[in-house]
């Protein structure tokens, strides 16, 4: 009991802080200082928070362009996170890498890519070598149904399972690349139903619970440990704002608004907080962290702002090792 | 003659042909959602059905490979790219497979497949959206690429790629989608090879691809207040390339600065630079300099991505290197930046 509650505390503060962090980047993006393409993770809180804590700090994770969510999840920082959206120096990349391109390797999470699916590979051979180095622990690739039509998710997908590693496969249904719906792109009904074909233990999901997911996910992998073999998780959310961007686009006519009130009706970060009161933990107590979680977010822009831009050095720091080394 | 924008050019040429020619179909990732292509696919669905513009899963090494199937059975298919970084996905098919069918076929077989491709640039999207690379296109025979940089090449040569029995591969860039102009009519096309000028002028060589001309442009009146006479050739074509048109020009000016939207190293301007070596090295008063993208990879932030990409002010310094000028005070000038045109992403 006191376990399941010290992860429902885990699980809302990952998720109230990506939730804070995109609900400043809403209301500043109109200022034009961010000028990076945002992919808001805005109602799939609860995959992230429930992912990146379920496999543990030892194991490792990639994602798509959509990165917000997995970033802040692994992380719980918001200082280098701010500073490279605004493109400031002390980014992770200095701003060089921008929204799209997070990355915080000494924790684990690897970066991500803006060319759809193509860390799925990336993720399977991290995983090789994970398994190489005789360490007990998964790398989970989080990318969107849009991903699952690729020929290097399938490409992966079977290397993983022929060759038992350890990669955990996350699916991020939200129905949708950009706007042409899954139904017009899948020959086929189920993705985790052809999945579940392969040697691999499979899951899918429809639950905003991050308390749920958590769960699955947990459940999944140890399976995938006990049966030596790769996972993948079909984990289905509602992406709350347009597919780049900070605005709602429920106006452009391709999918309609009473959906999204009944997705908003379970929102995710909502349920865990509901949940975390009837659980017994005291108002104070969560007002309290949020408070914290508030002035966190507050300060990191403010540092971001105040941040320089980075000088020209920085252009073509660490193209090569042979840093500033005039190779053309 | 009528004045339409690059974007409707394009649009335009789409919508003609199509409707000139049933076995023309565009396909591709989200061609026929609402936002089309920047504009470029708008009312395709609308006019021709679902049969003949359709999106696509997202799977560029088989929907090249596709238009592949279907040119050689047929159709003319137009396949469309939202950045130039997608279409490397689709490497095998182009280089393996679509440009050597005719080849192998003993030229029984041809392939009328055009594909579009757009380079992205601005807002940050950093260095998986914006590159260009024509020079690996260039590189593989049997591949017509080109780099339309007016309106009217745009719909001329778009029009002209589509009746084309090759390969034709068009890179559009995205910021001269607003870009104003006269365009030719319904059965007008502009020829898929030869370089053209731009802007006559009798001292110095500016050979530029796509956006670089507008640079280029820019950079020629800059140089003219300085009582220096700009020759503009628009390369068009990058394969077959043109160096006729630019050798002649440079016999005249004897100096040549080539403006590319993309790496220098291995590039069209090297490219040219040997061409014209073998063509009209007696008449160089200079080497050919080359004004290119920096050699890195293109940083999101916005400082630095005006370091990263050439602008008019690189071109008037490599011309007064070439001509040995005193460099002219650039401070008040006021180079393009895309916040002129739009914000936010994309
Ligand atoms: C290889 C490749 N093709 C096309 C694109 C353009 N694009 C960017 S996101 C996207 C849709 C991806 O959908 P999905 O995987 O479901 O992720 P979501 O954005 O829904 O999270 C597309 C087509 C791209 N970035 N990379
Ligand atoms: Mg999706």
């Amino acid at each position: 009991m006191e376990q399941t509650l010290a992860v429902a505390r885990q699980l809302y503060r990952r998720m109230y802080l990506i939730r804070t962090a995109e609900d400043a980047i809403v209301k500043r993006y109109h200022e034009n200082d961010m000028k990076t393409p945002m992919h808001m993770s805005m109602g799939a809180e609860a995959i992230a928070a429930a992912v990146c804590l379920a496999i543990g700090p030892d194991s490792l994770c990639v994602s798509s362009y959509r990165s917000h969510g997995t970033y802040l999840a692994r992380t719980l920082e918001t200082d280098r996170f701010f500073a490279e959206l605004y493109g400031k120096c002390g980014g992770t990349a200095d701003g060089r890498a921008g929204s799209m391109h997070l990355s915080a390797p000494e924790q684990g999470y690897l970066g991500g890519s803006a060319i759809v699916a193509s860390v799925i590979p990336v993720a399977t051979g991290a995983a090789f070598s994970l398994k190489r180095l005789g360490r007990d622990a998964v790398v989970a690739v989080f990318f969107g149904d849009g991903a699952i039509d690729e020929g290097s998710f399938w490409e992966s997908l079977n290397i993983a399972c022929a060759w038992r590693l350890p990669v955990l496969f996350v699916c991020e249904d939200n129905g949708f690349a950009v706007h042409t719906p899954a139904g017009v792109r899948h020959g086929y009904a189920s993705i985790t139903d052809i999945v579940s074909r392969f040697r691999i233990s499979a899951a899918e999901t429809s639950t905003t619970d991050a308390s749920l997911l958590h769960a699955a996910t947990q459940e999944l992998l140890a399976d995938m440990r006990a049966a030596q073999r790769p996972g993948f998780i079909r984990m289905h959310y509602y992406r709350y704002l347009e597919h780049v961007g900070v605005n709602e686009d429920f106006a452009a006519g391709y999918r309609p608004r009473d959906e999204y009130e009944e997705w908003l009706a379970v929102d995710p970060v909502t349920t865990q907080r509901t949940r975390l009161l009837e659980a017994g933990v005291a108002e104070d107590w969560v007002a309290e962290m949020e408070r914290g979680i508030d002035a966190q977010v507050a300060h990191s822009i403010e540092l971001a702002v105040a941040a320089p831009f980075p000088d020209e050095c920085i252009l073509f720091r660490d193209v090569m090792t042979n840093e500033n080394v005039d190779i053309s | 003659m009528k004045t339409l924008t690059y974007r409707d050019a394009v649009n335009a040429a789409l919508h003609e042909e199509m409707e000139l020619d049933p076995s023309v179909f565009v396909y591709g990732i989200d061609v026929g959602d609402h936002k089309r292509i920047f504009g470029t696919t708008n009312n395709l669905v609308e006019d021709f059905g679902p049969d003949r513009c359709f999106s696509t899963p997202l799977c560029e090494e088989t929907l090249v490979g596709f238009g592949l199937g279907a040119a050689i059975t047929g159709q003319r298919p137009v396949n469309v790219h939202m950045r130039v970084d997608f279409l490397l996905l689709a490497m095998n098919q182009l280089a393996n497979m679509v440009t050597t069918w005719s080849y192998g076929s003993g030229g029984s077989l041809r392939v009328p497949f055009v594909i579009r491709a757009i380079i992205g640039r601005g807002w940050g999207q950093s260095y998986q959206h914006c590159k260009s690379l024509q020079s690996i296109f260039g590189h593989i025979p049997g591949l017509r690429v080109v780099m339309p940089a007016t309106p009217a090449d745009a719909k001329g040569m778009l029009k002209a790629a589509i009746r084309c029995d090759d390969p034709v591969l068009v890179i559009e860039h995205r910021w001269l989608y607003d870009a104003e102009g006269v365009v030719g009519d319904l059965d007008e096309i502009a020829p898929l090879e030869g370089a053209s000028i731009l802007r006559p002028g009798t001292d110095l060589t500016i050979a530029a691809t796509s956006w670089m001309n507008v640079e280029a442009m820019h950079a020629a009146k800059i140089l003219g207040k300085a009582g220096v006479g700009c020759e503009i050739v628009d390369v068009r074509a990058v394969a077959p390339l043109d160096d006729t048109t630019v050798a002649a020009s440079v016999a005249k000016t004897g100096y040549c600065v080539v403006a590319d939207t993309d790496w220098v190293p291995y590039g069209l301007g090297a490219e040219l630079a040997a061409r014209l070596h073998e063509r009209c090295f007696d008449s160089l008063k200079a080497p050919v300099k080359r004004v290119g993208f920096a050699f890195t990879h293109c940083p999101c932030s916005r400082p630095l991505e005006n370091l990263f990409y050439p602008n008019a002010g690189q071109i008037v310094r490599a011309a007064e290197e070439l001509l040995k000028l005193p460099p002219v005070d650039l401070e008040g000038e006021d180079f393009y930046s895309y916040e002129r045109k739009f914000r936010g992403p994309f």
